[in-house]
């Protein structure tokens, strides 16, 4: 059995008290009114930024504020731009406003989404573990059961989070601000599936979904160690076959409902694969690093360097995987040219060169070069190091899906972001450690436990 | 090539694997083995070295990627410039997005390629060679290990190895 050290449970519960204060503070800092926008901007230009930057950058989200929103008088007022220059920058300063009010809201999404992304992943690797009736896996079981036991405060705070842009009290989703629906012909067309009733439904209808197949997978798993037969592994079977058809559609739709619908005009059609791709190597990321981790502390004598280094085959595969689809949605975007779908990587690339290139460096090469040697693979530390990357990494491709939307070219990794992102690594820390105790770490009545244990490569 | 061998042959990858190990630490010789299939970890367990053949694969996929982007850089560059997607800046970056899918499946294709003619070579293989096999059955279903019997008591070795599991011990006498 495993303790909670209170070493462990001291720095989860250090990490989410500091990442609490600093959310607060973010929420403190966020301008609410014209003049504090006015103010901000003033120092930033005293800072250096030059004006030709300030008025390229004003001029790019002009356009773009008109092409997302399509509203006839915007572009009238370019046209006479200097008969209504005031008019205009005022326009400016309130899009400006609206960015930097949603910013704290928009990091809290990112780093919710991008933990309980996580849990989702491993839930679904664990049950793909029964579906295929693996061999090499078992030994690690009780490491996923317990990422995927966040799946159910993660999801809650989703759903939260959910509940309340549809009440107005942030505007990260465009489409649920009916003043831009009454403006807008092409969200108008999309009504019938984008209405916040139907929006919360379905999410609703996903997560106890989810929350229901882990819990009895789980259960299932804990009854069959006290088992004469294999009764249980035989309804895990089916259960875990039937849990990955319900996913694969259900998390196709999430994902259209939880980021593609942030951007309402776009869509892609793989980007349900490419949200689980993501979902799935960061998942498999953190069963390695939590394996490492426990072995580290003696708590898997089972899990021998051949168990890690399938672990990090997958990690190297899925990497490549996640490339795969990113470029292929990349490419065709790029190609073919049509205006509205290509604004979409025009405000990435222009806005968010850093971020949106630097991802590709740290989800595909640095695992490409690193991962590629096979004897690197069972080397806990290079596993780790990548790892580490991976997750900065897919952080980013989160943070690349949601900010161009929500906070346009005002997005900076500050004091919320930061801080989002240690409260909920803290909770789900917290969350996965606890839920580890739980049950004996070993699943030592699965049938395919001995081969498990005498996996060698 | 000693001038006497010993040929005990298998029929099961698992019990030539096990055999293996115990030829060797008792210290006998193992000079071939033959099996119709790949067996996995019996390179480990003879003790060779590791292959190369990764690191060659590697080199040959960096060609592979390197003729790539200097093809595609001539052809729709700067022999013949080619207005791409509709976007006229005939430069190699701004175009590179379109050469992607190029250049990785030259990469795979140099990969591939090189690296089965460099086993080929390597294993000393070409089109209408005659085949080494001591015993046809190797193609089939049978495991042959081939052990220098030169400087051991035969008697003694044929022992060990109907005790390891052999199925059939030849003697081979080249005078």
């Amino acid at each position: 059995m495993y303790t909670l050290s209170s070493k462990l449970k001291l720095t989860a519960i250090i990490f989410m008290i500091v990442g609490a204060i600093g959310l607060v503070i973010g929420f403190l800092q966020a301008p609410s009114n014209l003049d504090d926008v006015r103010e901000m901007m003033a120092a930033e230009e005293h800072h250096g930024e030059t004006s030709h930057a300030e008025e390229g950058e004003a001029n790019f989200a002009e356009a773009e504020h008109g092409m997302l929103l399509d509203d006839e008088p915007g572009r009238n007022a370019e046209g006479d731009h200097a008969a209504e220059a005031g008019a205009h920058d005022t326009e400016h300063l309130e899009h400006k406003l609206h960015q930097l009010q949603n910013k704290p809201w928009a990091a809290i999404y990112v780093a919710a989404f991008f933990f309980f992304m996580i849990s989702l992943g491993v839930l679904a690797f664990y049950a793909l573990q029964y579906a295929s009736q693996s061999g090499w896996s078992p030994v690690l079981f009780r490491v996923m059961e317990a990422i995927s036991a966040y799946i159910v405060p993660g999801g809650i705070i989703m759903f939260v989070l959910l509940v309340l842009s549809g009440f107005h009290l942030n505007h990260l989703f465009v489409w649920m601000d009916p003043e831009v629906v009454a403006h807008d012909e092409i969200i108008q067309n999309k009504t019938a599936y984008l209405n916040v009733p139907f929006f919360l439904i379905r999410a609703a209808i996903f997560l106890a979904g989810w929350f229901l197949f882990r819990h009895f997978l789980v259960r299932n798993s804990r009854r069959l160690d006290e088992a004469t037969d294999n009764y249980y592994f035989k309804k895990n079977f089916k259960l875990a076959a039937g849990f990955l058809v319900f996913f694969l559609i259900s998390e196709s739709i999430m994902s259209w409902d939880w980021i593609m619908s942030l951007d309402p005009h776009w869509f892609s059609t793989l980007f349900g694969w490419y949200v689980f791709s993501s979902m799935f190597v960061s998942g498999i990321t953190v069963i390695a690093l939590v394996s490492i981790y426990l072995k580290s502390r003696g708590y898997l004598p089972f899990v021998n360097n051949s168990h890690i280094h399938d672990l990090a085959k997958y990690m190297f595969g899925i990497s490549i995987f996640w490339t795969y689809l990113w470029f292929s949605q990349f490419m065709l975007i790029w190609y073919s040219n049509i205006p509205e779908e290509v604004v979409y990587f025009i405000s990435r690339i222009e806005n968010y060169g850093l971020p949106f290139f630097g991802m590709v460096v740290l989800n595909f090469l640095f695992p490409l070069l690193v991962l590629m040697n096979s004897d690197y693979k069972r080397v806990n530390w290079f596993v780790v190091m990548t790892g580490i990357v991976i997750l900065i990494g897919h952080y980013l491709d989160v943070f690349n899906m949601v900010m161009p939307a929500t906070v346009g070219e005002s997005w900076f990794i500050g004091i919320p972001e930061i801080s989002a992102v240690l409260f909920f690594g803290g909770l789900f820390t917290f969350v996965v450690f606890s839920a580890l105790t739980k049950a004996p770490l070993l699943a030592k009545r699965n049938p395919f436990i001995k081969e498990s244990e005498h996996f060698h490569y | 090539m000693a001038s006497k061998v010993i040929h005990a042959i298998y029929n099961d990858d698992d019990l030539l694997l096990q055999a293996v190990k115990q030829v060797r630490e008792a210290r006998y010789h193992i000079g071939e083995i033959y099996t119709p299939m790949p067996v996995h970890g019996l390179d480990k367990a003879m003790g060779l070295a590791p292959t190369r053949l990764a690191i060659t694969s590697f080199l040959y996929g960096v060609v592979g990627f390197v003729v790539a982007v200097a093809m595609m850089n001539f052809i729709m560059i700067e022999d013949w410039p080619q207005d791409i997607g509709g976007k006229p800046s005939f430069s190699f970056i701004e175009n590179m997005p379109a050469f992607v899918p190029i250049m990785f499946e030259l990469t795979v294709f140099f990969a591939a390629h090189l690296m089965v003619i460099t086993f080929y070579m390597r294993s000393k293989l070409w089109p209408f060679k005659q085949a080494e096999n001591p015993d046809v059955r190797t193609t089939d279903d049978m495991f042959l290990m081939e052990i220098d019997a030169a400087n051991h008591n035969v008697d003694e070795l044929t022992k060990f190895l109907y005790d390891t599991g052999a199925a059939e011990i030849k003697l081979i006498d080249n005078k």
